[in-house]
């Protein structure tokens, strides 16, 4: 048997190997994805689905407060929301991970340990890029437009992709807990957090206590933010408390505090992983 | 030639079960282990701590010269490790597997899809190289797994339950698989449920129970110790057992013991051959009809209660560690 030499000590956490082993995870966590139809399915045609659904069955009944395009008010609320149901994806893949041995292999190798995480990362930032796509396509199908410019646009796809990182964390932190069955029903929770926001109907149509969840939800921080950036705010819409007021910055805060909060607890949590 | 594995009274406590109670071992540079146990006896425990995925409370541990608690860096490097199931990645093909591997060992990918080449060459895996994992067999898995952890020809790779699940030709051809790999020097720390599985493959059997070790040897010391095989005669007729219980024991020079439920006699031997013609001949004799005569080796529990005085485990999971192997 050929013998190879161990690799030089001390290099598992230099940049170089944490980089590289950060590419190798990232590149089988696409080709996953890649190989995987129904993954594939639920990540592109999910979204499509839900524009169609909420754009033309429930959109047909709604009235914008000021007037205004149902759709185009719905758009950016449809991106924002496809970036919290990415947590979804990432549950279920680390849970899958965990439960059948993967995460306890890589940790028993001599890699540079966050490359597990950063690659998890980096991999779904790229479906998220790819999904972002997708869904920008079809609004423009349905008649909504980023009427702004070019550079709020990317500020607004920049909010996107940082609601989108911060749930990367969630996603890992609850997918090392959960059972890969429990994560299949973390779709029910995100549910509700997704609808008790702004994305679909104006906080100010809301009961009163319900309207000021809403305002507050990170999800419409994002929301509001994007629909200003983008240029499908309709002043009436925007309501009078602080949080509305200060979509942009809480678009920007909300996720840097989940940051905050889940990446710890979930390299934490990966550090004592068992199965 | 130093111990590749030292242990020296590890403790390990989960809430209130201690998986892990002042166990000590050493496993001498190129040779195998085995460490055999009923579920629960802290086998699984004792390879988490010794390949750094878990801190013992107690005790310190040494692997490869290194300590597990203060350089498990330098015990990664060092050591292959298959847990109880297969983690291969079934979307990847077995080709695909061992260069993400290599990849993570940091190999170049030039060195990594060479290295690739020759483990699956190694395993017998060639054929089925672009396929995916997941249209492998049991055994086939499990060679993959074994493969994927010899990247870097470990100095000491631990095995935990390697057949576990397998039919018996899948544990054959694991088997064969493990036994070239000893031969390449590497040491080896195994655990098993099974006694014929150690027995085939360890230099040295440390038997484990709640924690700690109740017995160690080779496997030829240990089977003599605990009385080796057994052969077992099932009668037609109830009322034949004291007799047939009495020819057993002047057959084999051993007392032999009366199970009537099951109208069933055994007794220990020494020469499985020379028993079972022995008994054959003298059963005819006598007119005493058996229906069924075999020579086994003894179940686990049957070591177990030999060397600990209780039984393997709760009455459901016996059915789970008995061994039988077909004469």
């Amino acid at each position: 048997m050929t013998t190879l030499a161990a690799a030089p000590p001390k290099s598992a956490g230099s940049l170089r190997w944490v980089l590289s082993d950060s590419w190798t995870v990232a590149r089988r966590d696409l080709v996953h994805w890649v190989r995987n139809p129904t993954v594939i399915f639920s990540g592109l045609a999910f979204p499509i689905m839900f524009v169609m659904l909420y754009g033309y069955v429930f959109g047909s009944a709604m009235v914008v407060p000021g007037g205004g395009d149902y759709r185009e008010f719905l758009m950016p609320g449809m991106f924002a929301q496809s970036m919290m149901f990415g947590a979804a994806a990432t549950i279920s893949v680390v849970a899958a991970d965990r439960a059948r041995g993967v995460t306890e292999r890589f940790r028993s190798m001599p890699m540079a340990q966050s490359a597990v995480v950063i690659g998890r990362s980096t991999a779904d930032m790229v479906n998220s890029l790819l999904e972002l796509a997708v869904l920008v396509g079809c609004g423009l199908l349905v008649g909504w437009s980023a009427n702004t410019g070019f550079l709020p646009t990317l500020a607004a796809v920049g909010l996107l992709l940082l609601l989108r990182f911060a749930m990367i964390w969630v996603g890992i932190f609850l997918g090392l807990i959960v059972s890969p069955e429990a994560a299949g029903a973390t779709w029910a929770l995100l549910f509700p957090l997704t609808m008790i926001s702004n994305t679909f109907v104006s906080p100010s149509q809301m009961p009163t206590w319900l309207g000021t969840v809403a305002e507050w939800n990170p999800l419409s921080a994002t929301v509001a933010a994007t629909r200003q950036l983008f240029g499908n705010a309709v002043p009436e819409l925007v309501g009078e408390s602080w949080a509305a007021q200060n979509a942009l910055l809480l678009a920007v805060a909300w996720p840097v505090l989940i940051v905050a909060v889940f990446l710890p607890l979930a390299v934490r949590r990966y550090n004592s992983v068992s199965r | 030639m130093g111990d590749a594995v030292i242990t020296d009274g590890l403790g390990k406590r989960f809430g209130r079960k201690q998986a892990l109670d002042g166990f000590d071992l050493a496993v001498p540079e190129g040779t195998v282990c085995g460490l055999l146990g009923p579920n629960g006896a802290g086998k699984t425990t004792a390879v988490r701590v010794l390949a750094t995925l878990l801190r013992a409370d107690a005790g310190r541990a040494e692997v490869a010269g290194h300590d597990v608690a203060r350089e498990p860096a330098r015990v990664r490097r060092n050591i292959g490790l298959t847990g109880q199931q297969a983690t291969v990645d079934d979307i990847l093909t077995g080709r695909e597997n061992l260069i993400m591997w290599g990849r993570l060992f940091h190999l170049s990918p030039r060195a990594a899809a060479r290295r690739a080449d020759e483990l699956l060459e190694q395993f017998g895996l060639t054929e089925a190289a672009n396929r995916r994992a997941k249209l492998y067999s049991g055994g086939m898995r499990r060679r993959l797994d074994i493969a994927s952890s010899l990247v870097l020809a470990p100095r000491v790779f631990f095995l935990d339950e390697p057949t576990t699940g397998l039919d018996p030709r899948n544990r054959g051809e694991v088997w064969n698989a493990l036994r070239g790999l000893v031969a390449g020097g590497t040491t080896v720390l195994l655990t098993t449920q099974y006694l014929d599985e150690a027995d085939q493959l360890a230099d040295q059997i440390v038997v484990l129970d709640g924690g700690r070790k109740v017995a160690e040897g080779s496997p030829s010391q240990l089977k003599s110790e605990i009385g080796g095989d057994r052969i077992d005669v099932t009668l037609r007729n109830a009322a034949d057992l004291p007799a047939a219980a009495a020819l057993l024991a002047r057959v084999t020079g051993a007392e032999a013991e009366v199970d009537e439920p099951m109208r069933r006699v055994s007794a220990p031997v020494r020469d499985r051959v020379a028993a079972l013609t022995g008994v054959v001949v003298a059963l005819d004799g006598h007119g005493l009809v058996a229906e069924d005569i075999g020579v086994r080796r003894p179940t686990l529990d049957e070591v177990f209660l030999r060397l600990t005085g209780h039984s393997a485990g709760p009455a459901g999971s016996l059915s789970e560690t008995k061994i039988e192997v077909p004469v």
